[in-house]
């Protein structure tokens, strides 16, 4: 019935003829800008843009931003590594570059910011930098009740002092009907769960206690729920929920003042 | 000068890409939300726009929010695409390769149908010819879930077709390649539909259009060549008969076909 002309994975073409004037005036802009001492220098960063038309540019930008984009849905860190070797591979001299422009279209158009939570490896998250809401229209998507899940353990672990042992955890789930070792409906298998698919987001850390025996472990806030919630908000939930004042729990609201001035300290 | 985005629309945005697809009405209730929870400026029946005004900046970024039709009950959807034909496209961190390969083989079976059908047995025999990598039929087996989990398909009585956010993205591939498959009706490509069994005809409708364009009509003929249409009339959806009359394709529609063009 049709043609069956098979055009095999072809190359998009290069953005319109406005979009590259668009995109030349920013270049000049963000060259402009440029004044960091990171490795490559300056002028070598100049040299490699200037080989390299806009129009590559953008569309080496376009590519790192949808990668971060994509590898934020599983929630998984994102390595420096890893974004040059799929993506950048030989634009790598641009990197910094390129990332300030993804950084800055992430802001204005998605509402999210990158955050480096591991300086030594270059890994990223993606923060949102719109607060969490109720939108009880688009809760078809199943992320909605381990989000629960996750923020009951975190409270828990932030009102006892930033780090809790593993049974401790337990027992408070299981007044939840939340069991380990059982099949949950929502959750599935739990402890895989909170002690693995939680820690490889970085919302947990899981650890061994040293000499136990037989072998205990212990949970923390990970990095990301670190720089994603609001440890302020949290403490007036529990206080809310417990029907105090929030200043009744001085340690934790000194903790929480402490994150709600730093954070405000290095956003932009 | 392109319009700075605001809050309302980066949340908007944000459900957009948790959901990937959805139908309008939703969207609507959502655009709403977000000019609430935002104090942003809410104009109803401005969702087109305001979609635009999103649409602006995320075209140099290879994305867009699509609008298209389901084949299924004819309601209007808004997707969120990619516009980009590389290996760093949505799907490719979730599936591998050859896995890939499956999909298309059996994204092009389908396409290549009369019916725009493909039995599991059909798609389970195209995992032997998997050329990436070798592909076991049980494997195949799980990525037909995993396609059908994340909307890539539709299974019905064992039958798969293509979702309507597959269509909806692959809307340029396939007027591209098959460009005899588009509806005469609301002009957008067809995957599953009716044909006039005229062979100097040969027309070709939704089977949501066909209902919209027959209703009422106790002996339907082909609107392209008057012969008899010799098929059943599907049931009239509750929400098509709000829809505009047949004859013109609905504004939304026409932003479809505006990027529908065939890619050089």
């Amino acid at each position: 019935m049709s043609q069956k002309k098979r055009t095999s994975s072809q190359k998009s073409q290069a953005p319109s003829n406005r979009l590259s004037q668009v995109a030349r005036n920013e270049a000049v802009d963000s060259d402009e800008e440029d004044v960091s001492l990171t490795e490559p220098s300056t002028s070598q960063v100049q040299q490699s843009l200037a080989r390299l038309t806009v129009a590559q540019v953008d569309r080496k930008m376009a590519e790192v931003l949808q990668f971060i984009l994509i590898k934020d849905q599983k929630k998984m860190p994102i390595k420096r590594a890893d974004i040059v070797k799929h993506v950048l591979k030989e634009y790598k001299t641009i990197y910094s570059e390129i990332l300030k422009r993804v950084d800055r279209t992430l802001g204005q158009v998605f509402g999210m910011k990158l955050v480096e939570i591991d300086t030594k490896n270059h890994t990223y998250v993606l923060i949102n930098k719109l607060e969490p809401v109720e939108l009880n229209i688009t809760d078809m998507h199943t992320g909605s009740s381990k989000t629960g899940l996750l923020f009951v353990i975190l409270a828990v672990i932030f009102m006892k002092g930033g780090i809790v042992k593993e049974s401790i955890i337990w027992n408070m789930l299981k007044k939840l009907k939340v069991k380990c070792g059982e099949k949950h409906d929502d959750f599935g298998d739990v402890k895989k769960l909170i002690t693995e698919e939680f820690v490889r987001q970085r919302y947990l850390e899981y650890a061994r206690v040293p000499h136990t025996d037989p072998i205990e472990y212990e949970f923390r806030w990970g990095l990301r729920a670190e720089k994603e919630l609001s440890k302020m908000k949290l403490l007036e939930l529990v206080s809310e929920l417990q029907e105090q004042d929030p200043r009744s729990w001085t340690t934790q609201w000194k903790e929480a003042e402490q994150a709600e001035s730093s954070s405000r300290g290095s956003s932009q | 000068m392109p319009k700075d985005l605001t809050e309302s629309h980066r949340r908007f945005l944000q459900e957009m890409m948790k959901c990937g697809i959805m139908d309008v009405s939703k969207c609507n209730s959502l655009y709403k939300k977000c000019c609430e929870i935002h104090k942003a400026n809410y104009v109803p029946d401005k969702l087109d726009d305001f979609v635009n005004e999103i649409n602006t900046p995320l075209q140099p970024m290879f994305m867009h929010i699509r609008c298209g039709m389901s084949e299924e009950d004819g309601q209007q959807y808004y997707a969120l695409v990619n516009l980009a034909d590389t290996e760093i496209t949505r799907m490719a961190t979730d599936y591998s390769d050859n896995e890939l390969e499956l999909f298309r083989k059996a994204m092009d079976f389908i396409l290549d149908s009369d019916n725009g059908l493909a039995s599991s047995t059909d798609i389970l025999n195209l995992a032997d010819t998997v050329q990436t990598k070798k592909m076991k039929k049980k494997d195949a087996e799980q990525v037909l879930q995993r396609l059908v989990q994340n909307k890539w398909l539709c299974e019905k009585n064992g039958e798969y077709s293509l979702s309507t956010r597959c269509i909806i993205e692959m809307e340029p591939y396939i007027r591209n390649v098959y460009q005899d498959s588009v509806c005469n009706i609301c002009h957008n490509v067809a995957v599953q539909s009716q044909m006039c069994e005229n062979p100097l005809c040969g027309i070709r409708m939704h089977f949501p259009c066909v209902a919209r364009v027959f209703r009422g009509q106790p002996e339907p003929h082909c609107p392209a060549c008057k012969d008899f249409w010799p098929h059943e009339i599907p049931e009239l959806n509750i929400s098509q008969s709000q829809l505009p009359a047949p004859s013109q394709p609905g504004p939304s529609n026409e932003k479809a076909s505006r990027y529908g063009r065939p890619r050089r």
